[in-house]
């Protein structure tokens, strides 16, 4: 499968990534490259077989639905590039 | 004072032979001479290291010493590190300062270390190089043999492993997604560890691909990596993959020996285009362990060859995912627009490097509606293909012996023309990442331009005592005691 520039375009947009028209070619280029390369998996039967999501076979535990932490709004905010009292701000969102 | 091994000088600390502050002086002394060189560093925190070292010597007077007390280290800026600037290699964390201290490096700091400072690394740990760092590339102090053209040190931990072969630190904390200790390890003539998944907790630990990364040492010697990682491991609740199992003695495992051990030699590792200097290594290896009294044993691991491929559809899906964070709003660097969704496309397009954005769009990409069959759950059914033959291979061996990298360390600019040649570095070394397996590399030999290259060695799950055994055994047979051209101390 080949990517085409408008699908390029689509993906970088999903990822909120800004390309500039003169980006496209060189990303199209490397993109594809390593498609084709993955298309080798297309060799693997894969039939019946239980998909591995994790790094571990340990099973996940679960915690107590407590309240363990918070009350530092402080130290959330101290690297936000902007802020209005105890919130993050952004550029006006709704009219 | 630099010739120290971490034993040795953990023991010449607590003898009062020297102190924890002309220890921490000496390291800082020569970070200031050769880091305009190297580049191993992207911060040095000299005043907060000798606070450490003074605090340090304070309880050394009192017999207090802990496993790691005086020890100075470097710390991969991958790390957060409390009130100290933690970057990831990129420029979108440029100004991000943590207000929390990851585990690993709280573990350490209980146990009396002093941080030197950050390392350099490929950006968001993106590399096999050092050359995606948004601070610039990480010279290797090693050169060939009548050339002086600058080497990379491997990646993405290039730093860390490019400041301990240099003797600008004791020993460094490192993480490893597909290769990311190893190599470098290997690259650079020193040792390296990625242990088990979930021995070392991931928190605070800037995500990459959460399923894969794991936090390990890179250090001179074989025991100081078991001592280092005895201090980074351990069962820690803030992160839910984090084992809970007892830290074992690791540096007691190094002293085993392998006898009665069996050693299996994976025969997808060879391939017709295999160096030859890289292939006799491996023979040696196999050799070293056969008279120290290992049986080996010849194996398959038949998915090895798709691992690579696997990776590179699983990493930069989970990258797509942890990166959406960076935006601009919460903290990092912020690009304003017109909009919120403008200022997220600029900060994000001005924050990111190339190989970033290449693989947050690969994993954006794979993940999008109607690919999402095809490429990410096709690759999670590769991936348990690829763990079980590891199963498979460890109910007749104890440990697998493989090279660690393709190739010695390349120079600065070379592989940079198509990612995929750049990604081949990691193919010896992503199988176990896929399968959350420990592996280690052991500095075992120079080629013939005087480059060290390591040997592998990879264990059965949360069985690190092994693999130190094994690696220790090579170590001794292989008595590498060359040394890189740039060092400290002469």
């Amino acid at each position: 499968m080949s990517l085409d520039p408008a699908t390029i375009r689509r993906v970088a947009r999903l990822a909120r990534i800004r390309l500039d028209e003169a980006e496209i070619p060189r990303m199209q280029a490397d993109l594809n490259g390593i498609l084709a390369w993955i298309e080798m998996l297309n060799e693997v039967d894969v039939e019946g077989v239980t998909p591995l999501a994790g790094g571990t076979e340990i099973a996940l535990r679960l915690r107590a639905d407590a309240v363990t932490d918070g009350g530092m709004a402080e130290a959330v905010l101290a690297n936000a590039p902007d802020r209005a009292g105890e919130f993050f701000a952004v550029p006006k969102v709704v009219e | 004072m630099f010739s120290f091994t971490l034993a040795e000088a953990r023991a010449a600390l607590r003898a009062r032979k020297i102190s924890a502050v002309d220890l921490t002086d000496a390291y800082l002394g020569a970070i200031e001479a050769l880091n305009p060189q190297l580049n191993a560093y992207v911060l040095v925190t000299p005043e907060a290291a000798r606070a450490q070292a003074a605090a340090a010597d304070a309880a050394l007077a009192r017999g207090e010493a802990g496993p790691l007390t005086g020890i100075p280290l470097a710390i991969k800026d991958l790390f957060c590190t409390k009130g100290v600037r933690t970057t990831s290699g990129s420029r979108i964390l440029e100004p991000f300062i943590p207000p929390y201290e990851s585990t690993v490096t709280a573990n350490l700091l209980r146990d009396g270390a002093v941080f030197l400072g950050k390392a350099n690394m490929d950006e968001f740990a993106m590399g096999s190089s050092n050359m995606t760092s948004a601070f610039g590339p990480v010279t290797n102090p090693w050169t060939r043999r009548g050339d002086n053209r600058p080497l990379v040190p491997g990646g993405s931990s290039g730093g860390s492993a490019a400041s301990v072969a240099a003797r600008l630190a004791l020993g460094a904390t490192a993480t490893d997604t597909g290769g990311s200790i190893r190599q470098p390890a290997s690259f650079c003539g020193i040792v390296g560890i990625k242990p088990t998944y979930g021995r070392c907790s991931r928190w605070g630990v800037v995500a990459f691909a959460s399923s894969l990364d794991q936090a390990g040492p890179i250090a001179r010697t074989v025991e100081d990596a078991a001592i280092l990682l005895g201090s980074m491991a351990g069962y820690d609740p803030k992160d839910a993959t984090s084992a809970e199992l007892p830290v074992p003695d690791f540096a007691a495992a190094c002293k085993r020996g392998v006898k009665g051990l069996r050693i299996g030699i994976p025969r997808e590792y060879f391939s017709e285009d295999m160096p030859q200097e890289i292939f006799a290594l491996w023979q040696q290896g196999r050799a070293w362990l056969q008279d120290a009294g290992a049986t080996i044993v010849d194996v398959s691991l038949p998915h090895t060859k798709y691992a690579l491929a696997t990776y590179y559809i699983v990493a930069p899906a989970e990258a797509s995912s942890n990166l959406a964070r960076y935006d601009g709003v919460r903290f990092g660097l912020r690009r304003d627009g017109e909009d919120l969704g403008v200022l997220y496309e600029n900060t994000r397009a001005e924050g990111f490097g190339a190989e970033v954005k290449r693989r947050v769009l690969i994993g954006t990409y794979v993940l999008s509606a109607g690919y999402y069959d095809a490429y990410y759950l096709k690759a999670q059914k590769v991936r348990a293909l690829i763990l079980k033959d590891f199963t498979d291979a460890f109910r007749t061996v104890d440990a697998l012996l493989t090279p660690t990298a393709p190739s010695a360390a390349f120079g600065q600019g070379e592989k940079m023309d198509d990612p995929v040649t750049m990604y081949l570095n990691d193919v010896f070394t992503v199988p176990a990442n896929m399968a959350g397996t420990p592996g280690i590399s052991v500095p075992a030999g120079l080629d013939a331009q005087g480059l060290p290259l390591g040997l592998q060695v990879l264990g059965k799950p949360f069985d690190e005592e092994t693999v130190f055994a094994v690696a220790a055994a090579l170590e001794s047979a292989a008595g590498f005691s060359a040394l890189p051209t740039l060092r400290a101390g002469g």
